[in-house]
């Protein structure tokens, strides 16, 4: 099991490093000086030519990569260029919406999901299946901004029965801030629902056809036995995959989402500063998500082992 | 395997039966198929032609601003009296023929990649995790952070969807080429010598065309969606020219007055990518029917 840990954490060393790699050869990439970019339009050349020094611009790039990421691994992501905040400050102050959001989102299309694909697998032919597919289809072909504004349309607008736009932080109630988050962690959980959906059907048809299953009715085991015991549990490895690999759409749709409803979160901040051409934040505010990203499937690599014993060895 | 399911899954060539009877009966046999194919074929048309089919999307008319769908306007009007139809129409335009280079430019380099990684062992490890850096950052993340970096031309709004959309494409044909490869007739063609651009062309490619042509129909969808995700962000396609996108981000502050303008581009959108996304499923399972009813992308 340990070893089995060790590697997969190797395993994603690589991964972050091209991806620090990327990020940082995104500027690199935007068409004229950095340092001109950074320093702004009103600077004048001996200001620049301090940005350039203060940057390491002036260095090539490989010592400019490691100094760099010598920052990046002391905490250091430098200062938004908008609000001269340093960025992991501006950063934490944003994670609680983003965080909240997240794990509704995720909560939200597990529960819902995960029954829907296991009764359209016990009943192919039925109501259930058959909706389950043709909204899995439709899951997959709606921008999330355009659910959103279906919600806010009917729900908000048309109902009151929840706010149009905003957030309400934890500070001021639980269920406050959660009645808040509710029409954003629908719209955000219908991609992801389509998702685990369609592979909880895949994978639960998949357990049907096995002997195991027909043996345990053949003893007369209760039916709900044997979709906790031996069906969910051997289907869970895709179920639990699919929700690791789900998870990058879930976080490019929450700097959507953030931004229908102006909710002051990571996402937000992400739209903003790509607007506002603030690199320092952009650079990290990629990071952060690919670093998230990253950990998510490490966890997910890790309760493949915990789920599905076979794995380990 | 998919050259043997394929052969499953298409019906029996009829000796006798020519082919015109054959396409004639296709909306029986796969009815979804040909209605994807069928409305694609529409927005297609519709694309090349609206431009003389329609008023004026740019035309200003004051007076007549934020009016509900009539029969003289069927998508009504918008907060500057510009017709939703004409704009809609026109709109079709961007979606589709960034849907299409996006597809094109993704499959090529794609399959390049996919198809290096899978059969030159040597390479595969450092190219996959290449391409897994690449799928652990966002796709609409890349795709906005490169446009609103290098600027909304054209080439950099293709560039930067299909970017996000290679990896997954690598990874389809660097799968059928791992177990193309492990074939007896790929073994045969290399024990006689044959040149590995021979043998990936003549041998490997053809069978790798099913996954390859399923993937690129999803691709084209979902470029679809990301680009009006960044035209919605106004990241994308510049406000002079009417997109689906950039059409939506003005309709949302007028979503309660007027939610036509809003509604129509996102229906078209909708209908559009569900299209794409049915024809992509319907081929799948033809090629592939133990996928037959969906299972992971």
């Amino acid at each position: 099991m340990t070893g089995y840990v060790l590697g997969r954490l190797f395993a994603a060393i690589p991964v972050l490093l091209a991806v620090a790699v990327f990020v940082f050869l995104l500027l690199s990439l935007v068409p004229g000086d950095p340092a001109v970019l950074i320093a702004g339009d009103f600077a004048s050349p001996p200001q620049v030519e301090a940005v350039r020094q203060a940057l390491g611009l002036n260095l090539p790039l490989l010592p400019r990569f490691l100094a760099w990421t010598g920052r990046i691994l002391s905490g250091d992501f430098g200062l938004s260029l908008f609000s001269r905040i340093p960025v992991s400050q501006l950063v934490a102050q944003r994670i609680e919406p983003t965080l909240l959001l997240s794990l509704m989102t995720i909560t939200i299309a597990v529960v819902v999901a995960v029954p829907l694909g296991l009764v359209a697998a016990y009943r192919p032919r039925g109501l259930v299946a058959r909706l389950t597919m043709a909204g899995a289809v439709l899951g997959f072909s709606l921008p999330v901004f355009v659910v959103a504004f279906a919600l806010v349309y009917t729900l908000a607008l048309g109902l009151h029965w929840f706010p149009v736009q905003g957030y309400k932080p934890l500070s001021q109630g639980v269920l406050a801030c959660l009645h808040s988050l509710v029409l954003p962690a629908i719209s955000l959980s219908f991609l992801y629902i389509a998702l685990i959906a369609r592979v909880t059907r895949a994978a639960v048809l998949e357990v049907l056809r096995e002997d195991y299953v027909r043996t345990a009715h053949a003893k007369g085991l209760a039916a709900r036995k044997i979709i906790v015991r031996h069906v969910l549990s051997n289907a869970a490895v895709p179920i639990i995959t699919v929700v690791g690999i789900g998870f990058a759409a879930l976080l490019g749709g929450v700097v959507v989402t953030e931004t229908v409803f102006s909710i002051p979160g990571l996402g937000r901040l992400t739209a903003d500063s790509i607007l506002r051409r603030d690199y320092p934040v952009v650079q990290a505010l990629i990071l952060l998500f690919a670093f998230v990203y990253v950990v998510v499937n490490l966890v997910v690599d890790i309760l493949y082992a915990v789920v599905d014993p076979r794995i380990r060895y | 395997m998919a050259m043997t399911h394929a052969a499953e899954g298409l019906d029996a060539p009829d000796i006798g039966v020519n082919r015109f009877a054959q396409i004639a009966s296709l909306p029986v046999r796969q009815p979804i198929l040909a209605l994807s194919c069928v409305l694609l074929l529409a927005f297609g048309v519709t694309a090349v032609v609206s431009p003389w089919i329609t008023a004026d999307p740019a035309a200003l008319d004051p007076l007549n601003r934020l009016q509900p769908p009539s029969p003289a306007e069927p998508f009504g009007t918008d907060q500057v009296g510009r017709s939703v139809f004409a704009r809609a129409l026109v709109g079709t335009r961007v979606s589709l023929s960034v849907g299409i280079a996006v597809a094109v430019l993704t499959t090529l380099i794609g399959v390049c990649i996919g198809v290096i990684a899978g059969y030159f062992r040597s390479v595969d490890k450092i190219v996959m995790r290449a391409m897994d850096a690449v799928m652990a950052i966002p796709a609409i993340l890349l795709a906005i952070a490169l446009v609103a970096l290098i600027g909304a031309s054209p080439v950099v709004i293709v560039t930067a969807i299909s970017l996000p959309e290679i990896p997954r494409m690598a990874r389809v044909v660097r799968a059928s080429v791992l177990s193309l490869r492990e074939r007896v007739y790929v073994e045969a063609a290399i024990t006689c010598g044959g040149r590995p651009v021979t043998i990936l062309h003549r041998h490997i490619l053809p069978g790798a065309a099913g996954p390859i042509m399923v993937q690129s129909t999803y691709v084209f969808a979902s470029a679809m969606i990301l680009e009006s995700i960044l035209s919605f962000l106004a990241a994308g396609t510049p406000p002079d020219v009417p997109s689906w996108g950039n059409m939506m981000s003005e309709g949302r502050q007028f979503l309660q007055i007027a939610p036509w303008i809003l509604g129509f581009p996102a229906l078209m959108l909708a209908m559009t990518v569900l299209a794409a996304n049915l024809l992509g499923d319907a081929l799948r399972d033809l090629l592939d029917p133990s996928f037959a009813g969906g299972e992971m992308r």
